[in-house]
Order: structure tokens, then C-alpha cells, then sequence
């Protein structure tokens, strides 16, 4: 098998990894950065996934095309929320004047 | 009769027929599984979107609603599920080493952090129901627009409540394996279906990795 197996080692430390951010965006939440707040919670989000899906998911040794189901699931969603947002963010402008 | 024997000689436990190798089993399950989680992905998405759209269209309801859900049960649910995941990889990580027993405790703690996960959600439910933040008749939340509010709510109570239904299915799904680990199907050469569970519960982990800043956090400075 070329299964590769992920040592203890790392699993303990993508989890304080995890821990350490989580308590990060709590306390960063607090604070007004302005539009920075929304910057702040999604990136941490995002990193705290992407920790999870490379290391606990094993996507870090997944074969290529396991990638590229993955990076469908991001594509689709990024076409979802891109295509809805032009429709309503722009929905409501007085177009006419 | 001497045919049959050295081909199941040659014909490891777990192997099903259709596939050359346990190795391309492994590949085709997992790909499945990925392709599963990726219209999962688009599933919860589509909640994502409704929140998206609500919230740039009623900032100011949104910003009011969403510190009245309670931050403190919400980052111990995330420390709660963030463990899990940890127990769940142990369990996975026990079972490629064909290790039934371990597999069978880090399953039962990872089982025990999941249903505590639910208590927490059911305990933070019960107060949101005596606060009135149930979209109805008895919604009520001051300083802003009630119906706007409630579309808060509405999409609070729909996202956590599709994702605690994925949580069940889920420690389902650990009862399954801790069965199949106590029957000693797992061996170093055979643990896809570990492998498989282990990719849904860490797919669980990070819809509540969104849910969580989303839900509770990016307006609590306001």
C-alpha cells in the first residue's frame, strides 16, 4: 500500500494549532477593526479548514484527482456566492438616473 | 478446488471483487466520499448564500441579532468538536495500524465529545426558546427591526440545526464502526471505512469552523 501514514506527532500539533486560533478569533472579536473583523474571522476560518482538510483529511497526500474534487467543492461554491452577490449587490441601484 | 484456494490466498479480507487491489479500492472509496462531501459543500452553501444575502441587505438587524447568541457555549462547542476531530484522526491513525481496541477507545471518546457537542447546542436552544429569539409569535428583540432580526434567527436556528443533524448521523456512524472494530473487521491492510467515517466527521468539524465566526462572532465588537 502507498497509504501514507500521518505520525501522532503532527495530529497533537494541528490540534493546539486549532485550539490556539479558535482562542484567537474569540478574543480578536472583541476589538473593532472596522471592515478588518470580517477579515479576521473568515481568514482564521479558512485556516483552521484548510489545517484540518490537509492534515486531519489527509489531503495534504490525497492522489491529484482527490485535489481536484476538492478544489471543484471551492470553484462551484465560489461561483454560487460570486454570481448571487453581482445579482443583489447590484440589484437595488437606480440604474435609470 | 486447488484453484480456488491459491486465489484466496492471493485475495486479501475486505477486498471486494470489482477492484484489482486493496489500494485502488481505498483510492475509488475515498474519491467517492470526497465527491459526497463536495455536494455537501454545496448543500450547507446554499445556507451560506441566504446568509450572505441577508446580512449585506440588513447589516444593522444582523450586528444587534447576532450578539444575543451566546458566545461562550459557542467557543466551548468549537474546542468540543476541534477534540473530536483529534480523537476521530487517532482512531483512524489506531485503525491503519490495525490496533481494534484503540480504534474502539478513541471511537468512544470521539462518540462522547459529539453528543456533548449536542447537549451544549441543546442547552444553548433552551435558553435562546426563554429569551424569545424563536422566530414567531414571541420573537422579540429590542433596538432594531423585528422581522429582520428574525431572519437572524431563522437562518441560526436552520444552519445549526441542519449541522446538529449531521452530528447525529454522525455518532451513527461511530456506533457502525466501533461495531465493525469490535467484530476485528480493521487490519492494517483493511480500514477503509474508518478512513471514509473520518473524512464526514472532519467535514462536520468544518461547517461548525464557519458556522461559529459567522454566527457569533464578526459583529460582537459593535
Amino acid at each position: 500500500m502507498s497509504e501514507h501514514i500521518v505520525p501522532k506527532s503532527t495530529y497533537y500539533t494541528i490540534f493546539v494549532l486549532l485550539l490556539v486560533l479558535t482562542y484567537t478569533t474569540v478574543q480578536v472579536a472583541y476589538f473593532d477593526l472596522g471592515p478588518f473583523n470580517v477579515v479576521a474571522a473568515l481568514g482564521i476560518a479558512f485556516l483552521k479548514a484548510s489545517l484540518v482538510v490537509l492534515f486531519f483529511m489527509h489531503a495534504k497526500w490525497a492522489p491529484k484527482l482527490q485535489k481536484l474534487i476538492m478544489a471543484g467543492a471551492l470553484f462551484w461554491l465560489a461561483i454560487m456566492f460570486s454570481f448571487t452577490m453581482m445579482d443583489y449587490l447590484t440589484r437595488f441601484l437606480d440604474v435609470a438616473r | 478446488m486447488a484453484d480456488i484456494a491459491s486465489t484466496e490466498a492471493v485475495h486479501p479480507a475486505g477486498l471486494q471483487h470489482h477492484f484489482d487491489s486493496l489500494e485502488q479500492q481505498s483510492d475509488a472509496s475515498t474519491l467517492g466520499m470526497w465527491v459526497f462531501l463536495v455536494t455537501e459543500v454545496l448543500f450547507f452553501g446554499g445556507l451560506f448564500t441566504a446568509y450572505l444575502v441577508y446580512r449585506s441587505t440588513y447589516p444593522d438587524a444582523f450586528a444587534v441579532a447576532s450578539k444575543h447568541t451566546l458566545i461562550a457555549l459557542g467557543a466551548l462547542n468549537t474546542a468540543i468538536l476541534i477534540t473530536s476531530s483529534l480523537t476521530m484522526a487517532l482512531a483512524v491513525f489506531a485503525s491503519q495500524e490495525g490496533n481494534g481496541k484503540a480504534v474502539i477507545r478513541f471511537l468512544v471518546m470521539t462518540w462522547i465529545l459529539g453528543a456533548s457537542f449536542l447537549v451544549v447546542k441543546g442547552i444553548e436552544y433552551t435558553t435562546d426558546f426563554h429569551d424569545h429569539l424563536v422566530p414567531g409569535a414571541h420573537f422579540f428583540i429590542e433596538g432594531t427591526n423585528i422581522g429582520h432580526a428574525q431572519l437572524f434567527f431563522s437562518l441560526y436556528f436552520i444552519m445549526t440545526g441542519l449541522h446538529a443533524i449531521h452530528m447525529i448521523v454522525g455518532l451513527g456512524i461511530l456506533i457502525v464502526m466501533m461495531y465493525m472494530a469490535g467484530k476485528g473487521k480493521f487490519t492494517k491492510e483493511y480500514h477503509i471505512p474508518m478512513e471514509v467515517a473520518g473524512l464526514y466527521w472532519h467535514f462536520v468539524d468544518i461547517v461548525w469552523i464557519f458556522l461559529f465566526p459567522l454566527l457569533y462572532l464578526i459583529d460582537r465588537h459593535k
